[in-house]
């Protein structure tokens, strides 16, 4: 079974200059299976960025343990960063090439591809795209990778309502097809709520998860409206995570 | 002038010292940009080392040329081996400095975008570090070509029996004006000629995303 275990007993920086340590994660603990949409809601600056680094292997340094549930699969995770993160100087089959890392996945890139509308700048170079085509390009990337975990680091901030939108529904259809465990950070409630299985809520710094909600709605039902009434909903029932509504 | 240039050049004397001076040039060219790029990128991404070694790439960088050709020369006599060592060991400096100025500029978002993806080290130098690099590689391939020049007529004047150092010696002794003018104008047709074929293409190339 596909399961993700995350418990960081302790994150800790060392403080710019001195001794001093400062800690962005303590006693943060929880698991992912059976493909699972979960998203993470924090205030800013809260280590929600931090978590992920260290999910993803990009930072060793931590008292604890990432991992699945059984020694013989690897954690293998995929990406999507908050900027697109893509070499100017590569094409964007060529970005797209160098992390997949074999050449025999060409059809299935180019299927992705032009699931998300791109299929006309298989051979251009970012700078020449629009900032939502580079993030397609870049959500693209993470999925054409075989992994069996995907990271998002709001990978939709800075776009325009609309084509925010359209990238959230193209991130549901492509991981219908593709079903994956799914870590999305975010910080903005509705986002998650549209997008999530599951909610976590993460305290300020040193975070750690204050309140778990499951999110009750189908997919299919979650327009703007039904997604306000969620969140009355929690305004009754859950005191500890009024700071986010 | 141009009587005696193409005189020089039907005696072959002149392709003759030219090419000799072209093949050290050309050796010690790319030993000097292959080690600087390697210690300048080491350096540049790695603190204690670069404290470390600071203080001895200043010292290096500021030994006038003079002196390491003479002791080079001493050292290991009057060989090939020994004219070519010192010419690298008074570029490599300027190449580990320019080089590290870049090293140290690397981004490290793109740094962790190919850790996560576990490009592998050769990957991440082709694909991240070196296009990264490349204007700082091309800044020290045109200072340093002008610089081993320089520095390579001097090295073939002081211990050499062949190449263009050795013939200008040779006509300042008999104050030969002509001759010296004729050699380096060809000097000049080479290094336009590397600009135009080599460098600007390589420039054009590197630039094309743009």
């Amino acid at each position: 079974m596909n399961q993700l275990l995350v418990d960081i007993k302790k994150k800790a920086f060392p403080k710019d200059g001195g001794n001093e340590t400062f800690t962005a994660i303590a006693d943060l603990k929880f698991e992912l299976s059976n493909n699972e949409f979960v998203c993470i809601v924090g205030p800013s600056g809260c280590g929600k960025t931090t978590l992920l680094n260290t999910i993803a292997g990009l930072d060793n340094e931590y008292e604890g343990s990432i991992g699945t549930n059984n020694n013989s699969t690897k954690l293998c995770p995929s990406y999507v960063f908050q900027t697109p993160r893509l070499l100017p100087w590569r094409t964007v089959l060529e970005n797209i090439q160098l992390a997949t890392q074999s050449d025999d996945s060409l059809p299935s890139i180019i299927s992705i591809l032009q699931c998300l509308g791109l299929s006309d700048s298989l051979h251009s170079y970012p700078q020449h795209l629009s900032l939502g085509m580079q993030r397609r390009v870049s959500l693209a990337r993470a999925f054409c990778v075989p992994s069996n975990l995907l990271l998002m680091d709001e990978p939709f901030v800075s776009l325009d309502q609309t084509t925010a939108n359209n990238a959230r529904e193209l991130l549901l259809s492509l991981w219908h097809e593709q079903p994956r465990n799914v870590l999305f950070v975010t910080h903005d409630l509705n986002e998650a709520i549209a997008l999530a299985d599951r909610v976590l809520f993460l305290s300020d710094s040193p975070s750690h998860i204050i309140a778990e909600v499951k999110v009750t709605l189908s997919r299919t039902e979650r327009t703007t409206a039904k997604i306000n009434e969620f969140k009355d909903q929690l305004r009754k029932n859950q005191p500890n995570i009024q700071q986010f509504l | 002038m141009l009587n005696t240039l193409k005189h020089a050049i039907q005696t072959a004397e002149l392709p003759h010292h030219l090419s000799i001076t072209l093949y050290r040039l050309t050796i010690s060219f790319f030993l000097a940009m292959f080690l600087g790029t390697a210690i300048g990128l080491i350096l540049g991404r790695h603190d204690k080392l670069n404290n470390f070694f600071d203080s001895w790439l200043i010292i290096l960088l500021n030994i006038p040329a003079l002196v390491t050709i003479i002791l080079c020369y001493i050292w290991f006599g009057l060989v090939e081996t020994a004219a070519i060592f010192a010419v690298v060991i008074n570029k490599l400096p300027n190449v580990i400095v320019t080089i590290r100025e870049g090293a140290k500029n690397l981004d490290n978002q793109l740094m962790e975008m190919a850790k996560a993806y576990q490009f592998g080290r050769y990957k991440t130098l082709r694909h991240v570090i070196l296009p990264q690099l490349s204007p700082y590689i091309m800044a020290s391939a045109r200072t340093g070509l002008a610089l081993i020049w320089k520095i390579i007529l001097v090295v073939e004047m002081l211990g050499r029996s062949d190449g263009m150092g050795y013939q200008i010696h040779l006509f300042f002794q008999l104050f030969d004006i002509a001759s010296i003018m004729a050699y380096t104008v060809s000097f000049i047709i080479i290094i336009q000629i590397i600009e135009t074929a080599i460098l600007k293409p390589l420039d054009k190339k590197s630039q094309r995303w743009k």
